[in-house]
């Protein structure tokens, strides 16, 4: 039996094997700059198939553990696991995609919207990284689940930070990733284009892909999020939405600063 | 004299067909790596390896040894020397770079003055292509060729590594490789470079053709080819001006080179005239989301 999802997926990306365990396995991670501590004992679980969601403040460590995901950090302590293998492995093998937040994207950089989407194939291609047929297959359809395959020859920076933010998510789609990371999906983007990116992660985790997305916007982790971990250098809280946006956890995450009260009407409505 | 003699008279000489072989040599190496540079921002690291190989060129003098070799040598300890200052220090980059370049710099300066040879620091310091020997094109045409080779042969991964160098980390490439190239391929450009134009002006090839060429193009590929038509005219240019008005060569090189640039800075469809004349595009659509297709 054909799920419905791979039914009407676009000719040319390949099918996400079913992953079986956890995506992100995440021990006593603890990364410090010089005398400071960003992270300090770390464990979180990442299930496949799922949209999570990681909440917390600036500087509560949620760029650190993402870099120490992608293998851009050198932990002081603790471990961690994709796939459950080594996180080299899973890069190499082009398994984690990742999509930068707006504010670290040169959008005036002369690259069209079908020239980053073709970057996620690099990683399998020769030393000069041109695209073979089956390549530009991909990347074609990346661009059509995207909806983007209009816009694909505009330059990267002719975009909206929405549809941008998009490109970056057919990137991942071009590389196979069945593992996509997201930094601040919805900075500097409207309220229609965040309905359009929730239901296009929504869609990604539908057919089997992990989305982990970091994000201090509250109001979105709702309709976005079947799991969230509240964090602040170490993770505060774990579970669904409901369990984990509520005043106690929020407050210890935020220390105080959020407002708890608008928060949980929007949660209710 | 005609227009046409006023091109071809020159080239009955030897000399003037060497210097002509030099500056399109140099043009191009120096338009194609100048692209990445633009982008990366690395002007002043290409001011400081140029101005880093001072020294070295002197000791391949003394040597006895082509100074391309004393060159690069100086030219990647100057790279080395930044990174490791900032890396292992509270001095910020380009700080590292100011004190590093300039230390090297007078370095080369001491030398010059303290050992007796031939070298003439005009030259070193402002570009002799007007009397390059065989030795120097024969480093220029080898050095240059190896150059353009590699950037071009590495070219979308170098262009990756521009935009998004945590992407190529995903998908296992090395940006730490891909930095060395390009800081390999700068300290072998200086050398070419300085045949030319000459220690002080070096950092003008290395950006203004690439920048030239960012405001008149949003695509990479054609900022290369815009890139190497500019500074190959220029560097052309730059030399018949030379030969006819008795002008300096690198400055009128440079000269040519900056008027390619207000130009484009002026008149280019992203130069500041156009910018005044429409109001930027706006992004009516907005994020018209996954409606943009069925709106289109």
């Amino acid at each position: 039996m054909i799920p419905p999802e791979t039914a009407v997926r676009p000719e040319g990306l390949a099918p996400v094997p079913a992953a079986t365990g956890p995506v992100v396995t995440v021990e006593g991670l603890v990364v410090s700059y010089g005398a400071t501590r960003a992270l300090t004992g770390v464990d979180l679980s990442v299930e496949p198939g799922l949209v999570h969601g990681l909440i917390g403040m600036n500087g509560s460590g949620k760029s650190t553990l993402f870099k120490a995901l992608m293998g851009l950090v050198k932990p002081a302590g603790g471990a961690v696991a994709l796939f459950g293998e080594d996180p080299r492995e899973a890069r190499r093998r082009g398994r984690v995609a990742y999509a930068p937040q707006d504010e670290d994207v040169d959008a005036s950089f002369p690259v069209s919207v079908r020239d980053v989407v073709a970057m996620g194939r690099y990683g399998r291609l020769g030393p000069r990284r041109r695209l073979r047929p089956e390549d530009r297959a991909a990347v074609d359809a990346a661009l059509e689940r995207t909806e983007l395959t209009d816009l694909a020859d505009r330059q990267i920076g002719a975009l909206s930070g929405g549809q941008r933010k998009r490109a970056f998510v057919a990137r991942g789609l071009a590389q196979g990733a069945e593992l996509l990371l997201l930094d601040e999906p919805f900075a500097g983007v409207d309220k229609r284009s965040e309905a359009t990116i929730t239901a296009l992660l929504r869609s990604l985790a539908a057919e089997g892909r992990t989305i982990l997305v970091s994000t201090h916007d509250l109001v979105a982790v709702p309709a976005l999020c079947d799991r969230v971990a509240l964090i602040n250098r170490r993770i505060v809280a774990q579970g669904t939405p409901d369990e984990t946006l509520r005043p106690e956890p929020l407050g210890e995450a935020f220390g105080g600063f959020v407002p708890v009260e608008a928060l949980r009407s929007e949660v209710a409505a | 004299m005609s227009v046409v003699d006023w091109f071809t008279d020159p080239l009955a000489y030897d000399f003037m067909r060497r210097a002509m072989l030099v500056a399109v040599v140099c043009g191009i190496v120096c338009a194609v790596l100048s692209c990445w540079l633009t982008l990366l921002g690395w002007s002043l690291m290409g001011d400081a390896v140029s101005h880093a190989v001072l020294p070295g060129v002197v000791l391949s003098y003394v040597v006895g040894v082509p100074f391309a070799i004393g060159a690069f040598v100086f030219g990647s300890a100057a790279v080395f020397l930044v990174g490791g200052l900032s890396r292992t220090s509270r001095v910020k980059e380009d700080a590292a770079i100011g004190i590093v370049f300039t230390g090297l710099f007078a370095l080369g300066l001491v030398l010059v003055s303290a050992i007796p040879s031939q070298i003439d620091l005009f030259h070193i310091l402002f570009g002799n292509v007007l009397g390059v020997s065989d030795g120097d094109i024969r480093q220029v045409v080898i050095i240059g060729a190896i150059v353009t080779a590699v950037l071009l042969f590495k070219r979308r991964d170098l262009v990756l590594y521009a935009f998004d160098p945590t992407h190529a980390h995903a998908v296992g490439i090395s940006p730490r490789r891909l930095e060395a190239i390009l800081l390999g391929a700068l300290a072998l450009t200086v050398i070419v470079a300085l045949q030319a134009v000459g220690i002080v002006l070096v950092v003008a090839m290395l950006i203004t053709p690439g920048a030239t060429a960012y405001l008149i193009t949003d695509r990479f590929s054609r900022m290369l080819g815009i890139a190497v038509a500019a500074s190959v005219s220029a560097c052309l240019l730059g030399t018949y001006l030379s030969y006819h008005l008795d002008w300096s060569t690198g400055g009128a090189i440079v000269c040519v080179l900056t008027v390619q640039f207000v130009a484009a800075y002026l008149f280019a469809p992203k130069g500041i005239l156009a910018q005044r004349r429409s109001r930027p595009d706006t992004e009516d659509e907005g994020d018209g989301g996954l409606a943009v297709g069925a709106a289109a």
